[in-house]
């Protein structure tokens, strides 16, 4: 019948990560871990808008005057999401090779409808992650950000956050992008656990509900500022919007 | 009882297939589901019909050869049970049942609902046993194996190989199956020599033949029919990282 497939064990680290599937899930955790541990920093640090426009610009010109450091860290994090990019979309496509002739009948356990959706809540998420660079990072779609100064001499990035979020185009767009990415995590979260053999039956329970608490903690978090700012809870330094 | 079968028919691998109706009459609720369809064969054997292919040997459930995507769920929808062992008391008069051929790439189809798994043989051979070159048999209780072990190496063993969890999961992985041949040595003292090598080779082996990658559905624990659990899959993982820093 079929022909006697040949295969080639690993023998190096990097062989053992990059020619199987395990070590290519193991990739698809440690950059899915990073990605996350990303998100959560950048969270928190979002969150200092509700504090103040001193407290907001401070922590951004601090990020700011890292310098060379900065760009390592960028840099890092490029390379993690760009390794988890390449192996979200390679793997996807050798599983849907691996059943040429699906059912007629398909029917789904227990698989949520997140896990079945990683690959399109993940090119989504790029999509919005690609735009929210050009918005706030590079500021492109909106030039004229980048004159804004607070009373200090300090870039304002405080009011720069309040005019971008006072477009509800742009607040939607962000909303659904964040709430996507909390989704994605839904599963994520729970995943990366056993990619990197960290599972048992008991924790299984727990980790679903860990990866829940972070994508409501982070869908929560993130979403506040745009809804903030439309609801006129966030305002520029002098009133308004 | 009277059921209308919806099945898959392929004259070879090479055949394009497609789904039949087939009128299966006065079906006992006692009977196998494997019996139902020895029923159905033989009416159409009568009306001159080649008879439906199917794989099946102990009946018993032990033996792993039967198959069959029924009604969406490999071994059907009862949970812990094989299609052999699978009564048609849970179903009713008038119903209608999809039968399907287990799918993947791994497993070509060689004739109707019967398909090729000899991959699982293969990934055995590449490090699926323990080299014992010669002596006696030795005592059974030589080696002393605390009870913890040899529980998750004999909850592991449960496996019978059918490779239903490749045929539930989304992507057609075959981790289930490897995780569970994998942690039955793992755990013993006797899998320990050649523990490094077993897994590199198994897990290439089953790279090789086409299977799928496991994206933590856990589809596969959900129908095996001997209820093997997702952690021999983490076991796996773990014992791979583990090979990876080992010389071997
Ligand atoms: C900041 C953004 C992102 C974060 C925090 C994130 C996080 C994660 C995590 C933690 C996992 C679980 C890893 C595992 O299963 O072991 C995962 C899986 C995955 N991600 Fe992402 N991800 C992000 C962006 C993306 C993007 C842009 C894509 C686009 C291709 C993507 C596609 C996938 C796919 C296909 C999986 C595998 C799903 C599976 O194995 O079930 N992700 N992600
Ligand atoms: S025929 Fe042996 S397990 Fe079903």
């Amino acid at each position: 019948m079929s022909t006697i497939a040949s295969s080639n064990p690993p023998s190096t680290i990097p062989a053992y990560l990059t020619t199987t599937s395990i070590g290519k899930k193991v990739l698809m955790a440690v950059s899915g871990v990073i990605a996350f541990g990303f998100v959560c920093g950048h969270m928190l640090g979002n969150l200092q808008v509700f504090i103040g426009q001193d407290q907001m610009n401070h922590y951004a010109e601090t990020l700011q005057n890292l310098g060379p450091m900065l760009w390592v860290i960028r840099l890092f994090l490029a390379a993690a999401f760009i390794t988890h990019i390449w192996l979200g979309i390679l793997l996807k496509l050798q599983n849907n090779a691996a059943r040429p002739v699906g059912y007629k009948n398909e029917t789904t356990q227990k698989a949520s409808l997140a896990s079945r959706t990683m690959i399109w809540t993940g090119l989504i998420i790029l999509t919005f992650v690609a735009y929210h660079l050009l918005h706030y990072t590079a500021r492109l779609t909106n030039p004229e950000y980048a004159s804004l100064l607070d009373g200090q001499g300090r870039f304002d990035v405080y009011s720069m956050v309040i005019h971008g979020f006072s477009d509800w185009i742009i607040s939607a767009v962000y909303i659904v992008g964040v709430g996507l990415l909390a989704y994605h995590l839904s599963h994520g979260v729970a995943s990366m656990f056993q990619s990197l053999g960290l599972n048992s039956p008991a924790w299984q329970v727990r980790l679903n509900r860990i990866a829940w608490f972070f994508t409501i903690l982070l869908f929560v978090g993130y979403a506040s500022i745009p809804t903030a700012v439309l609801t006129g809870c966030l305002t520029l330094p002098g009133g308004g919007y | 009882m009277n059921l209308t079968l919806h099945v898959w028919r392929q004259k070879n691998a090479h055949d394009k297939g497609r789904m039949e109706v087939y009128q299966a009459r006065d079906i006992s609720e006692h009977m196998s589901f494997l019996e139902m369809l020895d029923v159905v064969n033989e009416q159409l054997v009568e009306q001159g019909i080649d008879p439906i292919h199917f794989d099946h040997d102990c009946r018993e459930g032990i033996c792993g050869t039967c198959s069959l995507v029924i009604n969406g769920a490999p071994h059907g929808h009862q949970k812990a049970t094989t299609t052999c062992q699978l009564h048609m008391r849970h179903f009713s008069d008038g119903d209608h049942i999809y039968i399907e051929p287990f799918r993947a790439k791994a497993f070509p189809v060689i004739k109707d609902l019967v398909v090729d798994r000899s991959a699982f043989d293969r990934i055995m051979q590449a490090g699926g046993f323990v080299s014992v070159n010669t002596g006696g048999i030795p005592d059974a209780n030589a080696i002393p194996i605390p009870k913890y072990f040899a529980e998750k190496a004999m909850d592991a063993a449960a496996c019978i190989g059918c490779g239903a969890c490749v045929a539930a999961c989304k992507n057609a992985s075959a981790m289930l199956f490897v995780g569970a041949k994998v942690s039955q040595f793992a755990h013993l003292p006797q899998g320990q020599v050649e523990r490094e090598r077993r897994v590199r080779a198994m897990v290439a082996q089953m790279d090789a033949e086409g299977f799928g990658n496991c994206t933590n559905q856990y589809e596969c624990e959900a129908v095996c029919p001997k209820e093997i659990s997702v952690e021999v899959i983490a076991k796996m993982n773990r014992e791979y990282l583990r090979a990876a820093t080992k010389k071997s």
